[in-house]
């Protein structure tokens, strides 16, 4: 039994609706852009927050630092001027100055759409990871350092292990706005979720049907990352009480 | 050991240490008492740079501590510290807390590091306690397992920031016990207390502070029995 008939077998009150829906996504394999838009949506949440971590982790140990350490002054500044710009400029226009101006040579979209979408959220994560190493016990980096340990070891084996629970929770919630800010990848031509599904709705007129599902797709994600969150935080309470 | 010179400390213009000058040698066990805000934390904090001096000079095992050249890290694997807070890592048994600077900063192997931790464990009486966490533990066991992390690394000079002030009065006496022993086996020690009878009856040298210099020191029986200042007589009455 193919896809098609599968839909068109369907009868009853809901004949007319199925035979639109095949209509829509099934005609043509439409619904392999979809596929596509979905797999490319993952890849490109996934591969930003793991540059965003990167960098958010890099300024946020530099800026700590730099608070005691003259030597780092110039660093801490470079990081404040990139948190500044990165928050001041909306994104949909940081990606057209990746894409149209950084990286203009470039001949797959999809890695500089990464990198830009990273690079924005480097910033916030920034924030979020140093407010994490702020809330563990100034107590602990004296300790480290009082038994010999520099700063960067102290910062790397006492106190971002401990930071990473108070960090864990806000990094889901950065997970969870970037899946849905890179709905406007579509904006340098990338096919993501919306752009496929904008696509079809483009070719078919369908606009309720498309537009639903996308969305549909999109809070089904946003739900089960919550789910996890709120395991996670459970979980995160219990170690507390070790 | 350690010789402290015309040492000064300003935090925001206020003046908390106004010129203190002191010898520790070694095998010396040494309390420093007086009146909260007396700057008595911040003189033990000085001596392995917690807190960066504002004038005078540090000189440790012949090494000027306030020297901007000199490799910190490297000097105060050589004093051990124990907080009033205690400051353990909650994120590691009580056996990774003894072993992770060893093994870090002394690339001592970490069966040898383990063997050297449960026999100061044992010493404490805690050996049975290494795979505990620390919030799995009591105040004194905590400060317990504190001196034996310090000790670990084997300092030359044991610093001590109030280690019994956080404390339930019924667990006091298990951490001056180890104290003591500490004394009796001949650590150099210095110890910033509330603790009279632990000053009168293990240190030998007093060094009464107050308003950020040293008022008068001299052995307990000096310090105790015949305090010449009139500020020390007042403070001693007021506390024992």
């Amino acid at each position: 039994m193919t896809l098609s008939s599968l839909f068109l077998a369907a009868g009853g009150p809901y004949a007319a609706w199925f035979a639109k829906l095949h209509e829509t996504f099934i005609v043509n394999d439409r619904y392999k852009l979809l596929i596509e838009g979905f797999r490319n949506t993952i890849i490109l949440t996934l591969g930003a927050l793991a540059i965003g971590l990167v960098i958010g982790t890099i300024v946020a140990v530099i800026k700590y630092l730099a608070e005691d350490a003259p030597s780092l002054r110039w660093a801490a500044f470079l990081c404040d001027v990139y948190l500044t710009v990165i928050r001041g400029v909306p994104m949909v226009v940081q990606l057209l100055i990746f894409y149209y101006i950084i990286f203009s040579h470039a001949k797959d979209g999809i890695p500089v759409a990464i990198v830009a979408f990273g690079v924005n959220s480097g910033a916030y994560m920034a924030e979020l990871i140093r407010s994490g190493i702020n809330a563990v016990d100034s107590g602990q980096m004296e300790a480290g350092r009082s038994l010999g340990m520099n700063r960067l070891q102290t910062m790397r084996v006492i106190i971002l292990p401990q930071a990473i629970r108070y960090i864990l929770p806000a990094i889901f919630n950065e997970l969870i706005a970037l899946l849905k800010e890179t709905s406007i990848a579509g904006y340098v031509a990338e096919i993501d979720l919306t752009r496929a599904g904008n696509l079809i709705r483009n070719n078919t007129y369908d606009a309720i049907n498309t537009l639903f599902l996308v969305a549909l797709v999109y809070l089904t994600m946003v739900i089960i990352l919550e789910q996890i969150l709120k395991k996670l935080e459970r979980r995160l309470r219990k170690g507390d009480k070790r | 050991m350690i010789n402290v010179k015309n040492l000064q400390k300003n935090f925001d213009g206020v003046e908390v240490l106004k010129g203190i000058n002191t010898e520790i040698d070694k095998g010396d066990v040494i309390c420093v008492i007086g009146p909260s805000g007396s700057g008595k934390s911040t003189f033990l904090r000085c001596l392995n740079m917690l807190e960066k001096p504002s004038g005078g000079q540090i000189i440790f095992e012949g090494d000027d501590l306030t020297d901007k050249k000199i490799d910190l890290d490297l000097h105060r694997q050589k004093m051990g510290m124990v907080f009033q807070q205690f400051n353990l890592f909650p994120h590691m048994t009580v056996m990774k807390n003894l072993t992770v600077a060893p093994m870090m900063l002394k690339k001592v192997p970490e069966a040898d590091a383990k063997a050297k931790a449960l026999e100061l464990l044992g010493k404490v009486g805690l050996a049975d306690r290494a795979d505990a966490y620390p919030n799995q533990l009591s105040g004194g066991q905590k400060q317990r397992v504190a001196i034996v992390r310090a000790l670990c690394m084997e300092p030359d000079v044991m610093l001590f920031d109030e280690p019994t002030s956080a404390l339930d009065p019924e667990m006091v006496g298990e951490v001056l016990d180890v104290m003591k022993k500490l004394a009796a086996a001949g650590m150099t020690m210095v110890v910033v207390t509330h603790e009279m009878g632990f000053a009168r009856e293990v240190s030998n040298r007093v060094l009464f502070l107050e308003d950020g210099v040293i008022l008068e020191e001299g052995t307990p029986d000096e310090i105790f029995n015949h305090p010449q200042n009139e500020r020390l007589q007042s403070f001693l009455a007021k506390v024992l």
